[in-house]
C-alpha cells in the first residue's frame, strides 16, 4: 500500500484484497461484545470536511474509534476562498497538531491530491470523496459488498440473498456490474470503474448521453444508454442518486422521464438474474432512480452498504496506519501499543 | 551619442555580419566594419533579431501591483528580448477610458525597458455591453489601435459587430477572447479524456471554435479585420485557415505554452498548469506549430498573466487563471519551432516581431535589420541550455510551468532604440 488513499487506481489487486480480506477481520470485531481494538492507541485521526457529509464523517469517526485511535473532526464548510482561510494554512494547523491522518473530503477535484503531494502535511491523506473526482473508500466497501454477496459461498459463487459470505482472498474475475445514473458527476462511478476492473469485474455504465463524461469510451468499461439491454446480463446494479438540480442544467427533461427511462423498479428488478444484488451508495431518492419497492427489497444492499463501510474504514486506517502486522493477532497489538505509549 | 558595434552575428540566422548602431538608429550594416569609439559586443555564433513585439501581456498595473506593474513587467519583457508589449485593459480600474490608457502608456515611457502600447477595452468595464469610448482611446495620447476585452468574450454578437464596424474609423481591430460563456460556465481545464478522469469540469474546443467561426463571419460582413486571441485548438486553425483562404481580413495569435505543454500536466492538480485557455492536447499542440509555420497563425503572443503565489498554492479550482511567459517565449519557440525544423530564424523574427506590431499597428518596431532603421534589436545564444528557476525572474510573479524544465537559448542583449536595456544576459 502506498501511504495515502487518494484514489482507487492506487490500489493494485493484492491491495485490493488486502483491504478487503483485513476488513473481513474487522466485520468480525463489531460482531463482538465489545467493538474496539487497541491497534491505533495514541494515533491521531483527522476528519477534515469541507463538506457536509454527515454518513462519511460518521463512518470514518467509528472506524477510527473502534481502533482506538484519537478522532479530531474539522468541520470547514465552504470553500476554502469564501471561508477565507486556505488549504495550506488548514493542513498546517493540523499538521501542528500532530494529526497523523488526515481524512479529507472536499468540493474540488484533487483537493486530496494536493494535500498529499505539496509537502504541507507528513500524515496519510485519506480521499473521502473530492468533488466529481473519486471516492475511493465507497469503491472498496461497495466492492467488498460484492464479493461476500457474489463471491461469498463455500464454491466462491454467489449467496442467492441467503446472507453474505465471506470471499476473503478471491476477486471479482468475470462479475458484470453495471452502475446507473450521473456518471458525469459522480465520483463514486470513477472510483468503482478503477477498483472494478483491477478485481477483474466487467462494468457497463448506463446513462442519458447528457450525463456520461466526454472521453468515457476511453475507460476500461462498456457504457450503454438502454437499462433494459443490460439488466439480465448483470450480477450487482448500482444506482446512482440524481440530483434534481441536474434537470434545471438541461441535462434530462424531466424526473419523471429520467424515472421511467433509467430508474430501477419491480419490473425491471424482476429482468435481473435471480442472484443478483441492487445497489446504492446513499442517500436514495425513492421514487426517482429507485421505487421504494425495490430499495426495501431483500436484493438491496444499501444498509449493508452502511456497515461495510465501517469496516473497510477500519482496514483501511489500519493499512495506512498501523503497519503491516495482522490487524487482530493476539500478542501484536499489545506490543505495538506499548512502543505507541513511549513514542 | 553612443555607439555600439555587434561583431559577427546571424541576422536572422543568416551570415555573420557587423552590425554598428549610432544613436536610436541602425547606421550600417556589413562585414568588417570598423569599431572606432562604439562599444564593441563579440557576438559570435548568435542570432541577431529585430526587437521581439508581444500583442497580448498583462502587466496588472493599475490595481494589482502585488503581481506586477509595468516597471517589473517591461524588465520581464526586456530579458525576454522584448521591445515593445501590448498591455492587456483588464486592470483595475479597467483601461476603458482615455485616461487609464494614457496612464499605462506614461507608466511604460518612465520605466525605459520596452514600449508599452495600452489595449483598450472593447466595452465599459469589460461588461460586454455598452462600448466604451474608442475612439477617444485611439485619439489619445496612448494611440490605442487594439481593442480587446480579454479575459472575457464579447460574447454579443450585435456588440462584437458594433465594435468591428466602429474601430474601422480609425483602423483598429478588436483582438477577441474567443469563449462562449454557457459552454463554459465553471470550466477548470480542456474538456476530453483526462478532464473526464479527473473529475474537472471541461473548457470545450467548441466554446473557442463556435466564437471564432462567427467573428469571422462577422469581420467579412461588415469588412473590417478581427484578431484572435491565444488561439488553442486544431478546430480553431481551420476556421482561421478558411477565413483567410477567402481573403478576410483575420490574424491569429498563440502563446508560447499551447505550442509545448498538454492538458496530461493537469493530471497533477497543480495550479501552475491553470490557465485559460487551458491547455489542449497533443493533437491540438502539432496543429497549431503547424499552422504558425505555415502562417495560418501570424504571430506568437505570450498571455503573460501574473499572479502572486498563493493563488496557485491551492486546490485547483480556488486557483488563478494564467501563467507567466515573457522571459521564456524565446526559448519555448526555439524549442517547438526552430529545433524541430518547423521554422528558421527569419520565420521567428516575423512572428514575434514583424506580423505581431503590423497588426498593432506599430511603428518603429518590426522593421528589418538594415541601416535607416531604428535599433530595436534582441540578440540570441541558441546553442545555451539552461534550467528555469523562477527565482530569478525579473517578473514580480514565478507562477512559470516551465520550473525545473530544460530550455534551449537565451537573450543576452536587448537594444531599445540603440539603448541596452539586456547586456549578457542581464538588465542593463
Amino acid at each position: 500500500m502506498k501511504r495515502h488513499l487518494i484514489s482507487a487506481a492506487d490500489l493494485t489487486r493484492d491491495d485490493a484484497i488486502l483491504v478487503l480480506d483485513t476488513a473481513e477481520e474487522m466485520a468480525r470485531v463489531a460482531d463482538r461484545p465489545i467493538k474496539k481494538l487497541p491497534t491505533l492507541r495514541g494515533r491521531t485521526v483527522v476528519n477534515l470536511f469541507f463538506e457536509d457529509s454527515t454518513r462519511t464523517r460518521i463512518s470514518f469517526e467509528a472506524a477510527a474509534k473502534r481502533l482506538s485511535a484519537d478522532v479530531i473532526n474539522f468541520s470547514a464548510k465552504g470553500s476554502s476562498v469564501s471561508k477565507g482561510e486556505s488549504l495550506k494554512d488548514t493542513a498546517l494547523t493540523l499538521e501542528a497538531m500532530g494529526a497523523d491522518a488526515v481524512v479529507i473530503r472536499h468540493g474540488s477535484s484533487g483537493a486530496p491530491h494536493r494535500l498529499a503531494t505539496s509537502g504541507w502535511i507528513g500524515g496519510s491523506v485519506v480521499n473521502a470523496g473530492d468533488g466529481t473526482h473519486e471516492h475511493p473508500t465507497q469503491a472498496l466497501l461497495d466492492a467488498f459488498t460484492m464479493r461476500r454477496h457474489l463471491a461469498g459461498a463455500k464454491d466462491g459463487g454467489p449467496t442467492f440473498h441467503r446472507g453474505p459470505g465471506d470471499g476473503s482472498g478471491r476477486d471479482l474475475a468475470g462479475r458484470r456490474i453495471t452502475i446507473v445514473g450521473d456518471i458525469l458527476h459522480s465520483r463514486v462511478a470513477r472510483s468503482n470503474v478503477h477498483l472494478l476492473n483491477t478485481l477483474g469485474a466487467q462494468v457497463t455504465l448506463v446513462a442519458p448521453p447528457t450525463l456520461l463524461p466526454i472521453g468515457v469510451d476511453t475507460w476500461p468499461c462498456d457504457v450503454s444508454y438502454d437499462l433494459d439491454a443490460v439488466l439480465a446480463k448483470s450480477d450487482a446494479v448500482m444506482m446512482l442518486r440524481v440530483q434534481s438540480e441536474r434537470m434545471n442544467a438541461a441535462f434530462f427533461p424531466t424526473e419523471r422521464e429520467y424515472s421511467r427511462r433509467y430508474g430501477l423498479d419491480g419490473g425491471r428488478m424482476a429482468a435481473l438474474p435471480e442472484h443478483a444484488i441492487v445497489m446504492h451508495p446513499g442517500p436514495m431518492n425513492r421514487g426517482m432512480e429507485i421505487t421504494a419497492e425495490v430499495a426495501d427489497s431483500e436484493r438491496c444492499t444499501v444498509v449493508e452498504q452502511v456497515a461495510n463501510g465501517v469496516s473497510i474504514r477500519m482496514a483501511v486506517l489500519y493499512l495506512l496506519l498501523g503497519g503491516n502486522e495482522p490487524a487482530i493477532a493476539t500478542a501484536a497489538p499489545a506490543a505495538r501499543t506499548e512502543e505507541n505509549h513511549q513514542s | 551619442m553612443s555607439k555600439t558595434l555587434i561583431r559577427g552575428a546571424k541576422i536572422l540566422g543568416g551570415d555573420p555580419q557587423d552590425v554598428l548602431i549610432d544613436g536610436e538608429t541602425i547606421a550600417a550594416v556589413g562585414t568588417a566594419l570598423e569599431a572606432g569609439d562604439a562599444t564593441v559586443v563579440e557576438a559570435d555564433g548568435m542570432i541577431l533579431l529585430p526587437g521581439l513585439v508581444d500583442l497580448h501581456t498583462h502587466l496588472r498595473e493599475p490595481g494589482r501591483e502585488d503581481s506586477e506593474t509595468v516597471l517589473t513587467g517591461t524588465r520581464a519583457a526586456a530579458i525576454g528580448g522584448y521591445t515593445a508589449v501590448h498591455a492587456m485593459a483588464n486592470t483595475f480600474p479597467v483601461a476603458d477610458t482615455a485616461g487609464v490608457v494614457e496612464q499605462v502608456w506614461r507608466l511604460g515611457r518612465e520605466s525605459g525597458y520596452c514600449d508599452v502600447q495600452p489595449v483598450g477595452a472593447v466595452t465599459v468595464g469589460l461588461a460586454g455591453k455598452q462600448l466604451a469610448e474608442l475612439g477617444a482611446m485611439a485619439d489619445s495620447a496612448a494611440g490605442v489601435r487594439v481593442f480587446s476585452d480579454d479575459g472575457k468574450c464579447v460574447d454579443d454578437a450585435v456588440i462584437m459587430r458594433r465594435a468591428l464596424e466602429y474601430v474601422k474609423a480609425f483602423d483598429g481591430v478588436v483582438a477577441q477572447h474567443a469563449q462562449e460563456p454557457r459552454l463554459t460556465e465553471g470550466a477548470q481545464m480542456n474538456e476530453g479524456i483526462v478532464s473526464g478522469e479527473l473529475g474537472l469540469i471541461g473548457w470545450p474546443a467548441v466554446a473557442e471554435e463556435s466564437i471564432i467561426a462567427r467573428d469571422v463571419l462577422l469581420a467579412a460582413h461588415v469588412d473590417s479585420r478581427v484578431h484572435i486571441c491565444h488561439l488553442s485548438t486544431a478546430g480553431s486553425v481551420e476556421i482561421v485557415r478558411w477565413a483567410k483562404s477567402k481573403g478576410w481580413n483575420v490574424t491569429a495569435e498563440v502563446t508560447p505554452h499551447h505550442l509545448l505543454l498538454t492538458d496530461e500536466l493537469v493530471r497533477s492538480y497543480n495550479p501552475v498548469y491553470k490557465v485559460n485557455p487551458p491547455l489542449r492536447t497533443e493533437a491540438d499542440v502539432m496543429a497549431l506549430r503547424e499552422a504558425l509555420a505555415d502562417g495560418t497563425i501570424d504571430c506568437v503572443a505570450t498571455d503573460h498573466a501574473p499572479h502572486p503565489h498563493e493563488d496557485k498554492d491551492c486546490e485547483w479550482a480556488a486557483a488563478a487563471m494564467g501563467m507567466v511567459g515573457l522571459e521564456t517565449a524565446l526559448s519555448v519557440v526555439q524549442q517547438t519551432m526552430v529545433d524541430t525544423g518547423l521554422l528558421d530564424w527569419a520565420g521567428v523574427a516575423d512572428r514575434m516581431s514583424a506580423r505581431p506590431a503590423a497588426i498593432g499597428r506599430l511603428a518603429g518596431h518590426g522593421r528589418p535589420v538594415a541601416a535607416g532603421e531604428p535599433a530595436n534589436l534582441t540578440l540570441v545564444d541558441p546553442a545555451y541550455r539552461g534550467v528555469v528557476n523562477p527565482a530569478g525572474f525579473a517578473s514580480r510573479s514565478r507562477n512559470t510551468p516551465y520550473e525545473g524544465r530544460e530550455l534551449p537559448g537565451r537573450v543576452i542583449a536587448t537594444f531599445l532604440r540603440g539603448r541596452a536595456t539586456v547586456v549578457d544576459g542581464k538588465l542593463a
